[in-house]
């Protein structure tokens, strides 16, 4: 870690990044209906400001030597209550840039594409309001300097999250989705809450600056504890066991809300979170333990459910899940695996958009049809989203020399780089997660693009025949140039170390492990997995009698993948009954105990005044003679005590 | 003369006035009763000024006489406002304000 110094030049103006999108949002929802003609192009502008201005922010910064890399420029004191002193400041070092980059790139292109998925919406303009509400939090949550302003951040994505997949609010299933969403974050969120309680109890201070320096300080057990509340925020925001029910209902939203948020930035929030405190994390063999233990359960929960399920989106939701399981797993590793896992986080980006856009495209010319059985052959009707999704399943799946055979194999390598026992086990995890992902996507290309069509004759929920056809440009563009990124961003992430040396003063130097397979051995195994999926994908799914319907009759672990692994059975057994059974148990104290004392006491006090009442009988000489006895009682207690 | 003979003429003279109070319905009888009963009063608080040698009690006894003064008026009125309307001076006959 190097010491950050005050930010100066372009650095001193980052506040734009922030106020850019924070500005277009406030005009957007202020304006109203005035806005609603020019609104969507203001939303792409104040993101393509942002993204021109970081760049231009990221070549000053590469200009500087390692050791100047990191910056802070300090806006204002936050909350300066006494020994709690919040400063609002940026961090400007290379981690943070780069999810800058990203964050505003591929939220460019997504608002792009938005114009033209969205040109049907009557409320488009608070469409591109909520985009650019996101793209602020997202971007406070990595440029903050302290774990606070990374928590409002936090808080602000997880707002912006919860109105875009509740976008179409007249659908049950959409306002659902978005309540299980916000509620399941919350319980990640409370982690995060309670490790931030935890530092500035300790230490203090929630600045990373001093955190990280002092972070000695704390014993083992606060480690441990901070670790796993950490991974707890993680896990809620990224989707990942067992917090990773919500994930695929989050589909529920708009296609580019899906690849924006729910694939390529907000989702990968937690593998942020854990790679920003790798200073903590690295004090924790047992922390990341646990971190490799979520993230190996989570890839290979994300890839079999993937294999399953028959809407389009949801089976890249779950792959969404899967892939995020590999960048948790890789953080997880370790000094061996932060660059790694934040390199797939890019890649992955790049394909996961592309991806996501790609589905937008198809269900855009298939009035809005998701169900891929109701698909296939569209290869020849939407030749550009084909080549582009093609070159984006590619990536995923490990196709060599294109991004995902990088940084994927990287984590996979890095995993078996480990010694003794953890070397086999994860490292097997991520072999295995690879041939499955190889799988289940090639499930997805062949039926959605190749083989015979399948839709002919058949119609749309709405009644409409399906006549499939290629997105106007503003969508198809977005696609392609995510294609390049798909195809080139990791040989250039990989070629001389470029991210890894680039993010060095964030992450620390990457180191290489020694451990039960060489990275030779690895390659070949995880190429002949890929290929073993992919070509058993390819047997099963490109028959040409592929049944419209779901087959009912199905094996057992097809039944259970349907039903997310149980997922949703297991927290509503765990956590929902449980909840249930207590608030019935406390209503029934409050309606017969609480309530029992309450009444019983007003009808005791009601029922002896009634009686008590009846003394007043309205004749002046009985008040007469009880004042008289009264006074003789008083005297007579007065002399008692006098004599006796 | 001991003054032990004025309170017992007191306790006499207060008695009578209760015992008149609680028994009699008329109210301007129970009016002088009352007033019967002040004055017992009185007699014992000069009396009692008188042993100790000092003017306290004979001050609280004009007190009491002004206090009665002013208690006069207000009652009579009261009684005459009733009588108006009532045609009754019985104090049992007012027994409205009740439960």
């Amino acid at each position: 870690m190097t010491e950050p110094v005050a930010a100066s030049g372009i650095g001193s103006l980052a506040w734009l990044l922030l106020a850019l999108p924070a500005f277009g949002a406030f005009v957007l929802l202020v304006g109203g209906r005035r806005t609603d003609k020019w609104g969507h192009l203001l939303g792409c502008a104040t993101v393509i400001a942002a993204f021109g201005y970081g760049l231009a922010l990221f070549f000053d910064v590469l200009g500087q030597g390692p050791d100047g890399r990191t910056t802070e420029l300090h806006l204002f004191d936050w909350v300066p209550v006494n020994a709690l002193d919040v400063e609002f400041g940026l961090r400007l070092d290379p981690l943070s840039l780069t999810f800058v980059l990203l964050i505003t790139g591929v939220g460019s292109l997504i608002h792009v594409y938005s114009i033209g998925y969205m040109s049907h919406e009557a409320g488009r303009r608070k469409f591109f309001a909520y985009l650019n509400l996101f793209v602020a939090a997202m971007l406070l949550l990595v440029l903050g300097n302290g774990f606070v302003t990374l928590y409002f951040g936090w808080e602000g994505v997880g707002l912006a999250s919860y109105l875009l997949i509740g976008w179409y609010q007249h659908k049950p299933e959409a306002a659902s989705a978005a309540k299980k969403a916000f509620l399941m974050n919350r319980v990640g969120d409370l982690g995060l809450a309670i490790a931030i309680f935890i530092l500035f109890k300790e230490l203090g201070t929630t600045q990373y600056t001093e955190v990280f320096a002092r972070v000695g300080e704390l014993s083992s057990a606060e480690v441990l504890a901070v670790t796993l509340l950490l991974l707890l925020g993680a896990c809620g925001k990224s989707g990942q066991f067992p917090l990773q029910a919500w994930l695929p209902d989050a589909m529920a939203g708009p296609t580019p809300v899906s690849a924006l948020i729910h694939a390529a930035t907000m989702v990968t929030a937690g593998v942020y979170l854990i790679a920003r405190a790798n200073p903590i994390y690295n004090l924790s063999e047992d922390g990341r333990l646990v971190v490799m233990i979520i993230g190996g359960v989570t890839l290979l929960i994300g890839c079999v459910i993937g294999c399953a399920y028959d809407d389009f989106k949801k089976v890249l939701a779950y792959s969404t899940v899967s892939q995020i399981g590999y960048m948790i797993l890789a953080v997880g590793l370790g000094p061996i695996g932060y660059a790694l896992g934040i390199m797939h986080l890019l890649t992955h980006g790049f394909f996961k958009a592309g991806l996501f856009l790609g589905a937008g495209s198809v269900m855009h010319g298939m009035n809005d049809e998701g169900n891929i059985r109701r698909m296939g052959g569209l290869a020849k009707k939407m030749p550009i989203t084909f080549v582009t999704w093609t070159l984006g399943y590619l990536a995923l799946i490990g196709f060599p020399f294109l991004s995902g055979y990088f940084s994927k194999d990287a984590i996979i390598a890095a995993a078996f780089s480990m010694e003794g026992w953890r070397g086999w086990v994860f490292g097997g995890v991520a072999a295995l997660g690879a041939g499955l992902t190889a799988f289940y996507m090639t499930r997805l290309f062949a039926l959605v693009f190749l083989g015979k069509p399948r839709y002919t004759g058949l119609r749309s929920e709405d009644g409409r025949e399906y006549h499939p056809h290629e997105s106007p440009l503003t969508m198809t563009i977005p696609m392609i140039v995510l294609a390049f990124g798909s195809v080139g961003a990791g040989w250039f992430f990989e070629s001389n170390h470029n991210l890894a040396g680039w993010l060095t003063p964030s992450l620390g130097e990457l180191q290489e492990g020694h451990g039960v397979l060489g990275h030779g051995t690895v390659n070949i195994l995880v190429l002949a997995l890929s290929a073993l999926g992919a070509g058993l994908g390819f047997l099963l799914f490109l028959r040409g009698d592929q049944p419209v319907e779901r087959p009912a009759r199905v094996s057992f672990p097809v039944r259970a993948a349907r039903n997310d692994l149980y997922g949703n059975a297991l927290n509503e057994a765990l956590f929902a009954r449980p909840g249930t059974w207590l608030t019935r148990a406390l209503v029934f104290v409050d309606n017969k105990g609480v309530d029992g004392l309450v009444n019983g006491s007003a009808a005791l006090l009601g029922g002896s005044s009634g009686r008590l009442r009846r003394l007043q009988t309205g004749f002046v000489r009985s008040y007469a003679l009880s004042m008289l006895l009264g006074a003789v009682f008083v005297l007579g207690a007065l002399l008692m005590v006098r004599f006796s | 003369m001991t003054p032990t003979y004025y309170l017992l003429l007191s306790a006499l003279l207060f008695s009578l006035g209760a015992v008149g109070v609680l028994v009699r319905r008329n109210a301007i009888v129970v009016f002088m009763c009352v007033e019967l009963m002040l004055n017992a009063v009185n007699l014992s608080l000069v009396t009692f000024a008188r042993i100790n040698g000092g003017l306290d009690g004979q001050v609280m006894a004009f007190f009491v006489m002004v206090v009665a003064a002013a208690e006069v008026v207000i009652g009579l009125a009261i009684i005459m406002a009733i009588f108006k309307t009532r045609r009754s001076a019985s104090v049992d006959d007012s027994n409205l304000l009740k439960y």
